[in-house]
């Protein structure tokens, strides 16, 4: 079972030379930790940042100067300010490669739910709903289940939706899957995990062919 | 014809209970930190404020909030705000969530003279109940109007006496939009200069969208989310 800088490094696998890319709040935002020598990323803010860079040392905090999840932050050399339209504007027009974000569920069709629990969470979905209307690579990187200990991976989503088939991939601490139209295809486990496992902790639709290999990163 | 104003409280004198307010900023970052103080001092009330966020309880529209000040709030997250969630979930609170691209670009229609957009935000989710869809290259779309907004606050690094406006990295983002959106512009800048002193090829904001500016004082810009790395050790 992978730990969550685990699951961020796995994700990391997934960037490639020239990409731009977008990470969500929370592991997403730890990819950026792992980007693999030798591939050159841009990283996109929807605050408005091409080339967001590491954390500031301290003292140097800047107010002016933040993430989409208002945490203090640098840009590299080379990086650009732009407004709210302009950043949305680049995010439906295609032209980001890669959206990495966080979900409460996903469906077998490819639909995620990340931005509301009726009744007890009203904060909002903030860009969510933009990036996973427009992107052309939607990955999500969450736990297999629910804190409750119910699985994430389901049918049909229970909760209100940020967007319907979107997601192409999912990497969770237990596994690497692709979403399909026939369902969810298992391609990687995590070492030490089995099948089996996945198997009983996947509601939706899980598509196994051959062996399963072990992940890699 | 005059733009400049001596402070936020003259600026925003003959603004109305029931007003609809676009307020820049996103979180607590470049937020229009003067007019805010102002209206919390002025007592308005029945607000309907169009801003990305809500503030925190005890900063920016957050004290709006406390005061009772605001009616509804058209927003795209507030996760930030327990006195909000409180009013929303007794129903003292009127709240319209909606995407952030979609807010940013429905300010930007208004700014623009368009009527309305279309975005792909939203199809299929609740969002998009009881809105016209259109189908363009086999792909669905909301239609969205553009704001019409009474005034709108925005908060600039740099400004002119003609209005014109710099801001600075990711202050930036709400502010040119909204600024271009209001009925009445009023922006509160960091520095006022005289007509000339700015690069005119570097202006944001050109001044035909600010109505009223001043030069703010006492900036706060509160860090939410304080984050650092550890600094090596000098070898």
């Amino acid at each position: 079972m992978l730990n969550k800088n685990q699951i961020a490094q796995r994700l990391a696998k997934e960037l490639k030379d020239g990409f731009y890319v977008n990470l969500g709040i929370g592991i997403p935002t730890l990819v950026a930790n792992y980007i693999p020598e030798g591939i050159k990323v841009v990283l996109q803010s929807e605050n408005g940042l091409l080339g967001m860079g590491a954390f500031p040392f301290e003292g140097e905090e800047d107010p002016d100067l933040i993430n989409a999840g208002k945490q203090t932050i640098t840009s590299v050399p080379g990086s650009s300010f732009f407004d709210s339209a302009m950043s949305f504007g680049m995010i439906r027009a295609g032209k980001v490669d890669l959206t990495i974000l966080g979900a409460m569920e996903v469906s077998e069709k490819g639909d995620i739910a990340n931005w509301k629990i009726p009744g007890k969470m009203v904060k909002g979905m903030g860009g969510a709903m933009d990036l996973v209307a427009s992107a052309k690579n939607i990955i999500v990187a969450m736990m297999h289940s629910n804190p409750k200990g119910e699985s994430k991976l389901l049918p049909r989503c229970v909760l209100p939706l940020t967007g319907i088939g979107c997601v192409k991939k999912i990497v969770t601490e237990l596994a690497v899957l692709d979403v399909t139209k026939e369902g969810f295809k298992l391609l990687e486990r995590a070492p030490g995990v089995s099948v089996e496992e996945i198997v009983a902790k996947t509601a939706g639709k899980l598509i196994i062919e051959g062996e399963i290999p072990e992940m890699e990163w | 014809m005059n733009k400049i104003f001596k402070n936020a409280a003259e600026a925003l004198n003959d603004i109305h209970d029931g007003a609809i307010i676009m307020l820049g900023g996103f979180g607590l970052c470049g937020i229009p930190e003067n007019c805010i103080a102002a209206m919390v001092l002025k007592g308005t009330k029945e607000l309907t404020c169009i801003a990305n966020n809500a503030g925190i309880d005890d900063f920016g529209i957050g004290l709006l909030l406390q005061k009772r000040q605001v009616k509804k709030m058209i927003s795209s997250y507030v996760g930030e705000n327990a006195e909000f969630e409180r009013q929303l979930l007794s129903g003292e609170l009127e709240v319209e969530l909606i995407p952030q691209g979609t807010l940013a670009t429905r300010c930007m229609a208004a700014g623009y003279g368009m009527p309305a957009i279309f975005t792909p935000a939203g199809v299929g989710t609740e969002v998009a109940i009881g809105k016209e869809i259109r189908t363009f290259n086999n792909k669905e779309y909301l239609l969205e109007y553009a704001f019409d907004a009474d005034f709108a606050f925005v908060k600039a690094w740099k400004g002119d006496t003609e209005g014109n406006l710099i801001y600075k990295e990711t202050a930036r983002n709400f502010n040119p939009l909204m600024a271009m959106a209001g009925k009445i512009t009023i922006a509160e800048v960091e520095e006022l200069v005289s007509a000339g002193e700015l690069d005119a090829n570097q202006i944001h904001t050109p001044g035909i969208y600010v109505h009223r500016i001043f030069k703010g004082i006492n900036y706060e810009k509160r860090i939410e989310q304080r984050t650092v790395r550890a600094r090596l050790p000098n070898p």
